[in-house]
């Protein structure tokens, strides 16, 4: 149960940035180039795994200085469960990512592969800084860091819709940041005289008990909104605009890396920086629950509308971002537990469907849900893992989603609150309305051409990744004890 | 007048050398004959000052307040005058700023200044020493001798070096500082006719009458206020930035624009306290108006030496909003301000130096999509952009948000007002770097078409990019030593300031009601 002090942790933080360097150094030998980028995110992520057991699993913590800005604003870094589940998740699906890549890039002889593979690199080193932030200042650092690294991603294809895209992408992002969190971030030093997240539990935050209520309520919102990267609504229009990236972006970036981000910065603000009893106190965790609710169906429904595949699933990530952010405000241990290990169940399905639509796109380049009629026959693995991941995305047990949707509703059950109840029920009505038709419709209609597609090399690159993200997010659906094992020394300090 | 003092921090006059060095370094040309001798000489000189300035680092005693490396000779001793120099926390950033940033001011000017280049370096060099003697006088007279100095050869780098319209903005910019001094001259002599002494330690903590102070005050804000500048007297910089060679630019930006915040610590708080009070909302409205009003000027422009002069105005902004909010964290985030300024600014002034020397243009879209072309430079020109828009990790983060906290524990009002001022600053920036970096990257042609084209950074500029963007991070992520060297004169600074206000309340009981109720705003 104790904190080790040790320097150790920046390895984890420093591998992606240096595999971004070996691949900036090695732009004229790809297959080099691309074996860096895999070997980096397997180094990664083993050395998180090596973190887990035993320190982390037994409840023990990681803590390490790097800089002192001014006393209480330090660049910090902090190893909980919480942070190591969020960085476990996102360095695991960069190795498929990677492979995934490979296939995506090639197979449709993208430009300006190196700068594409070092942002990508650098987003993730972004991420693990984030999630290993001990305070609000280096999560701000690394969030900035993440916003400026993804833009030349979004802006990648490099034409009028791609610069529109990334445009609205940085102003939403950069904006929010700038105008809510900063001042937020000078209000909560004013308070309380440092950025430290309180390390101790998630029952009691850093503010005093005497805070004037206002100013807390004020500077809760200013964080909510703050981090527009998880898309709550009325911030959530860049997500479908960051769409015009490549689909592996979209996969890692815009559905695992830089979204999680977002939603793992507000429940670590919400937990770490107020703590469980004062947003009860004020009340604060059940309008937060409200507004995300809104976010959810309102989310869903305009999902239903969309008939380009990548703009529906942008859409059902904003929805399904605001459960984790839901099961976080309703503030119970099951709700925190449903919303939290939602971060990686949903991650796992999404990751799967995303890969699936640029796997059709390379091999059909078609992106039009209408015009997909018939490419399961062609892609049946793809359309299999679509299926899953589907089935994980409306919350259908054995599939990992039906763990965050159990738990959640146990959360609105233990606070009585049948509205948010209803709205779990109605949303997963909606995500089987609005994924269940592209499934069906991909095998309504023998195709005219029935030769398999997964065949060729460079798909079957995108198809094998994909395969294991959907199986993984069913076997995590049938064991996720070890999530949950890591969540509950957290929820049991309330 | 030896209490203020502290002599013996190192065994030679050190602040003399570094003001004299440049004067004897710019007769020195009169006897070289080769214009690449003569660079090589200016380049030398402007580092040897560098170097000598490096002992007022090592050895400063960051434990007292008093006015160290002090020497103080007889001069003119009928009417009290001496020649009496020394630094203090204050003004130590502000003569290592310079001494550091002028040999790069040289090293961009390398290729780019082709006539004159003896006379060129000449005021260059004449501008250092009057530059350093501004921040390290003790005494009005000085002060006010350097101030004026620096004007000519300021003007004479606009007029003569300077682009299309230089006529119109070396006059504008002459104009306007010379008038505004002459008030300054004006509050010198007022001070010295009431006191009898010219020596700035002396002058301060006096309980002088408040129509006194505040004539003086008046007197002396007007001067800083333009030179800072503030709103609504900034208009000169715009068009002296635009038409000022490279190296002027950097001069302006880097030291010459801090000489105004420098004034209001130095005079306006310590000498005037009372008449600063009842000014604060004011001048905290206008520093206001300058944030907001730089910002979305800034965003509105199509050259980006423009754009870059009216971000200075937003910048300056914060600075006397820092120093107006009048609490420690407000005043150190000022002076860490101006520091990272006159780094981010003066880097991002030899940035567009160097893209104007390979285009003969500043218009943002003549130099856009220069990614392809000019990796080396545009990732420097990231980091600066960055820096400028108070990206966490960067210096100038460390400035504003310290600001802001001042901004904050003052009055959410003004704190919240500020806030816009920051998020101008990431659009106009991030709109530049784009465009620069990537806009319309469908192969449009750059420059005159000439076979020099596009080409990468060379060794010179990659030196002179790279030293700044040391203290880019450095100051971003470990700014502790700075701060604590500011950090007990800041206080003393403060003590001061409180002490003339509750002294003036004690002593008259007429005075007005509504200073009392600041000074309770400040205790609380």
């Amino acid at each position: 149960m104790e904190t080790v002090v040790t320097g150790k942790l920046m390895i984890t933080i420093m591998l992606p940035a240096l595999a971004a360097l070996w691949i900036m150094f090695f732009s004229g030998r790809p297959n080099l180039r691309d074996a860096g980028a895999i070997v980096g995110a397997v180094l990664t992520f083993g050395s998180i795994a090596t973190m887990i057991a035993p320190q982390i699993i037994s409840g023990g913590h990681y803590s390490f200085t790097l800089f002192e800005l001014v006393p209480g604003v330090n660049v910090s870094f902090f190893i909980d469960g919480l942070g190591l589940m969020f960085a476990g998740t996102a360095s695991f699906l960069w190795i498929l990512a990677a492979i995934y890549c490979i296939g995506y890039m090639r197979g449709l002889s993208e430009h300006a592969q190196t700068r594409f593979y070092f942002c990508y690199a650098a987003a993730v080193c972004g991420a693990m800084g984030a999630a290993f932030s001990a305070n609000l200042f280096t999560l701000y650092l690394f969030y900035e860091i993440v916003s400026i690294i993804t833009y030349p991603l979004v802006a990648h294809h490099q034409d009028r819709e791609a610069y529109e895209g990334s445009k609205k992408y940085i102003i939403y992002l950069m904006f929010t940041s700038k105008a809510f969190l900063l001042p937020a971030m000078a209000l909560i030093y004013w308070q309380c005289g440092t950025l430290d997240f309180a390390t101790s539990g998630i029952a009691e935050g850093i503010f005093a008990g005497d805070a004037s209520k206002a100013l807390v309520i004020a500077v809760y919102f200013l964080c909510l909104f703050g981090f527009a990267k998880a898309a709550i609504m009325p911030f959530h229009n860049w997500l479908p605009s960051a769409m015009v990236a490549p689909t592996p972006v979209s996969a890692l970036l815009h559905a695992v890396v830089v979204v999680k981000v977002g939603v793992f910065s507000i429940s670590r603000v919400m937990l770490s920086v107020f703590g469980v009893n004062l947003l009860s106190s004020l009340h604060l965790g059940l309008i937060t629950a409200y507004i995300v609710s809104f976010t959810i169906l309102a989310a869903s429904m305009i999902a239903l509308s969309k008939t380009d595949l990548k703009a529906r699933l942008a859409y059902s990530t904003v929805s399904q971002l605001s459960y984790i952010i839901l099961g976080v405000a309703m503030l119970t241990p099951n709700s925190i537990t449903g919303g939290l290990i939602h971060i990686t169940n949903h991650a796992f399905s999404k990751i799967t469907l995303f890969f699936c639509a640029g796997a059709i796109y390379v091999a059909t380049k078609k992106k039009d849900i209408r015009d997909m009629k018939g490419v399961g026959y062609q892609m049946p693995l793809t359309m299999a893992a679509f299926g899953l991941a589907s089935l994980s995305m409306i919350g259908v047990p054995p599939v990992s989603g039906f763990v965050t949707k159990w738990f959640l509703a146990l959360g609105t059950m233990d606070i009585n609150n049948m509205i948010l109840l209803t709205v779990l029920l109605v949303s997963s009505f909606l995500n089987a309305c609005y994924f269940a038709p592209v499934f069906i419709g991909s095998f309504s209609r023998m195709p005219e051409t029935s030769a398999n597609l997964e065949k060729s090399p460079l798909v079957a690159m995108m198809v094998v990744p994909l395969f294991i993200t959907a199986v993984i997010s069913v076997c995590i659906g049938i064991w996720p004890d070890l999530f949950l094992k890591i969540i509950n020394l957290l929820v049991d300090t309330i | 007048m030896e209490q203020f003092l502290i002599f013996d921090n190192v065994s030679y006059p050190v602040l003399s050398m570094l003001v004299f060095t440049p004067i004897l370094g710019a007769i020195g040309l009169f006897f070289i004959n080769s214009q690449y001798m003569m660079k090589i000489w200016g380049l030398f000189i402007t580092l040897l000052t560098a170097v000598i300035s490096i002992p007022l680092y090592t050895n400063f005693d960051s434990t007292t307040a008093k006015y160290q490396f002090a020497e103080v000779y007889r001069w003119f001793p009928t009417i009290n005058l001496n020649y009496s120099v020394g630094i203090d926390g204050i003004s130590i950033l502000l003569v290592i700023l310079t001494t550091f940033v002028m040999p790069l001011c040289i090293l961009c000017s390398w290729n780019y200044i082709d006539k004159r280049i003896r006379e060129f370096l000449f005021a260059i060099l004449i501008m250092e020493s009057a530059m350093i003697g501004v921040f390290i006088s003790l005494n009005t007279v000085l002060f006010y001798i350097f101030w004026e100095a620096m004007l000519i050869p300021m003007y004479l780098l606009i007029a003569v070096w300077g682009g299309p319209r230089k006529d119109y903005a070396s006059i504008k910019f002459f104009l306007y500082t010379l008038i505004a001094s002459v008030f300054l001259l004006v509050a010198i002599i007022a001070l010295y006719i009431n006191t009898g002494t010219f020596f700035i330690p002396e002058l301060m903590g006096r309980n002088f009458s408040f129509s006194f102070q505040i004539w003086v005050f008046l007197a002396c804000a007007l001067a800083f206020a333009v030179k800072i500048p503030m709103f609504p007297l900034h208009t000169w910089l715009p068009a002296a930035h635009v038409e000022a060679p490279t190296a002027g630019s950097v001069i302006l930006a880097s030291v010459l624009l801090k000489m105004g915040g420098y004034g209001f610590i130095r005079f306006c708080l310590p000498i005037t306290p009372l008449a600063t009070e009842a000014c604060v909302p004011y001048l905290i409205a206008l520093s206001l108006a300058s944030i907001i009003f730089g910002g979305y000027l800034a965003l509105g422009q199509n050259d980006i030496k423009k754009l870059i002069a009216y971000s200075s105005v937003g910048h300056m902004g914060f600075v006397t909003l820092g120093i107006f909010v009048l609490n420690s964290a407000g005043i150190k985030g000022a002076m860490l301000q101006m520091i990272n300024h006159g780094i981010t600014t003066g880097a991002l002034f030899i940035c567009i130096g160097i893209i104007y020397e390979r285009t003969h243009s500043r218009d943002i879209k003549v130099n856009s999509a220069l990614g392809m072309f000019m990796p080396v430079y545009v990732t420097f020109l990231g980091i600066f952009s960055l820096s400028s828009l108070a990206f966490p990790g960067t210096n100038s983060f460390v400035g504003e948000f310290l600001v802001l906290l001042g901004a904050f524990s003052k009055s959410k009002l003004v704190g919240a007002i500020a806030i816009p001022g920051a998020v101008l600053a990431a659009a106009y920036m991030l709109r530049l770097l784009q465009k620069m970096v990537w806009a319309d990257s469908d192969g449009h042609k750059h420059g005159d078409g000439s076979e020099r084209g596009l080409f990468d950074l060379d060794l010179r500029e990659k030196l002179t990019l790279a030293f700044l963007t040391v203290f880019v991070f450095w100051i971003g992520l470990n700014p502790e030593p700075l701060l604590n060297i500011m950090d007990e004169s800041i206080n003393h600074l403060l003590i001061q300031y409180n002490d003339g206000i509750s002294q003036a309340v004690e002593s008259s009981e007429g005075l007005h009601h509504a200073l009392r109720a600041f000074k309770g705003f400040i205790a609380g």
